[in-house]
């Protein structure tokens, strides 16, 4: 399997999407970036809802629906209300239905092997995000192991892209970084180290790692690089000088010059001292 | 033997889940007097037992609950996000990355490795996940018996005093010191892995990894 890269380019398209036909596309790229057969998002809310896109023949889709495929389908069946990441190997594929479910699966190019990962969203909405592969068990345990992360955090920025869009509304407001998440990116945006952020902040790197982890999720980050490089760009921390709300001050800087209007203030100011 | 075993599948169970729930009562309600609710068949439960999660438990040879503890994914709803926000100095666990590890239960004379077993069940879920930490809600007793076992956490913040004292906590799988966690269990990890692998139907890491 070949991977191109992109990875963020791909995310950062999945965040700026606005419409549900968008994720088709992007969910058809991710599939291209990890040279499996198919990448697929299936979403049932808890009144039944349903929405789903990904890269399985038109075909198989209709196929699936119409033999009512939801009611067999042992990753439906076994991913429903859990929360790890499952190798379709790992279900329970015994009985006759799921057997004639997975010869057609195979005959209709899903392949032979699938990883799903399940999303419990808010209110009792569920998720999977899924990619199957033709290939030997080897390979596609090698494959797995090595993109279980990242997919796991796939799986959670698509389906809270999907959520926001299906909802029809605004995007929500973002969730705001704690104090201490703020401090944390902002000293790493200023080259820091983790371990020189730690002791600046009084609190052991795992602590640390786990701040980053959680800022990083609230900024749709794939990495620390990332999540850096967004809560800038976002306006969420100002390097050189301090998270936006801090408190207390760094030499030579007045908290009006982190506020967005600081150009005029300070021209303003200048102004006034002339 | 180490379980585990979503919510759902409690029932298949009813000698280990009955047990299990009647020794978080003896646990938190009678020993450590806690403020939880005991139902009237003797069962420490709360709305998080409700949201399907993930229980480890520690099944003695007789079937009963030896110990045992309960995931949550922090995406969800969690204790500590609920309730012990101003412990983590205001930030939001939030990440697919990190679960939620509460409900640290011991049977009254549990053998000494059970503590050591469940330990080393959390450092498989976080192998075999890709977890980068687990965070967790336990009470001042439990600090002592996690450095005993070679798997401290680091503590967030704590409130309360005494036996009232209650901490929030990071597992990082790095932090563990593995060999000592082993030891402690008296557990071989060929059968840690294979446990994982009868109840997740696959392995901790590849084979390749674990020669490598």
């Amino acid at each position: 399997m070949v991977m191109t890269d992109g990875l963020d380019g791909l995310l950062a398209r999945l965040e700026s999407a606005d419409r549900l036909d968008q994720l088709q596309d992007i969910v058809a790229n991710l599939r291209d970036h990890y040279g499996v057969s198919h990448a697929i998002y299936h979403w049932v809310s808890a009144d039944g809802q349903q929405y789903g896109c990904g890269t399985y023949s038109r075909e198989w889709c209709i196929r699936y629906v119409v033999e009512d495929y939801l009611r067999v389908d042992p990753v439906v069946l076994g991913c429903f209300q859990r929360f790890h990441p499952v190798d379709w190997k790992a279900l329970d594929w015994s009985s006759k239905a799921a057997r004639t479910f997975l010869a057609d699966a195979e005959a209709h190019g899903v392949g032979n092997q699938g990883f799903s990962v399940p999303v419990r969203g808010p209110g009792g909405q569920f998720a999977l995000f899924s990619v199957s592969h033709a290939c030997e068990d080897d390979e596609w345990m090698a494959f797995t192991e090595a993109n279980q992360r990242d997919l796991i955090l796939i799986a959670h920025y698509f389906n809270q892209q999907a959520l926001q869009l299906a909802r029809g509304r605004a995007p929500e407001p973002a969730k705001p970084l704690s104090p201490r998440e703020g401090d944390a990116l902002t000293f790493l945006a200023m080259g820091y180290g983790r371990g020189q952020v730690a002791e600046m902040l009084k609190i052991s790197e795992h602590t640390l790692r786990a701040y980053i982890e959680s800022a990083r999720f609230k900024l749709g980050a794939m990495n620390t690089i990332h999540a850096v490089a967004k809560a800038l760009a976002d306006g969420r921390i100002v390097v050189g000088g301090a998270r936006r709300e801090a408190i207390g001050a760094w030499p030579g800087l007045d908290p009006a010059d982190v506020e967005p209007d600081a150009k005029d203030k300070s021209a303003r100011r200048a102004t006034a001292a002339n | 033997m180490l379980r585990y075993i979503y919510s759902d599948e409690l029932h298949t169970f009813p000698r280990l889940a009955d047990t299990m729930f009647r020794d978080r009562a003896e646990q938190f309600a009678t020993r450590l007097g806690w403020a939880v609710t005991v139902d009237d068949q003797g069962h420490e439960r709360d709305a998080y037992d409700d949201l399907n999660p993930l229980y480890v438990i520690w099944q003695k040879t007789d079937g009963t609950h030896g110990g045992s503890m309960r995931f949550l994914p922090t995406t969800g709803r969690t204790m500590v996000n609920d309730h012990f926000v101003a412990l983590t100095e205001g930030v939001e666990i939030r990440s697919p990355l990190i679960w939620e590890c509460t409900r640290f239960c011991l049977a009254r004379g549990a053998e000494a490795r059970v503590a050591g077993a469940l330990m080393v069940a959390c450092g498989d879920i976080m192998r075999g996940f890709s977890l980068t930490h687990l965070v967790g809600v336990f009470d001042a007793r439990m600090v002592r018996i996690y450095k005993r076992i070679g798997a401290e956490p680091d503590v967030l913040g704590s409130a309360g005093d005494g036996r009232d004292r209650v901490s929030v906590g990071l597992w990082s799988y790095a932090a563990a010191n593995r060999d000592k966690v082993y030891a402690r269990a008296d557990l071989d990890p060929i059968v840690a892995d294979a446990w994982f692998a009868a109840a997740f139907g696959r392995p901790v890491v590849a084979e390749e990894r674990k020669c490598a």
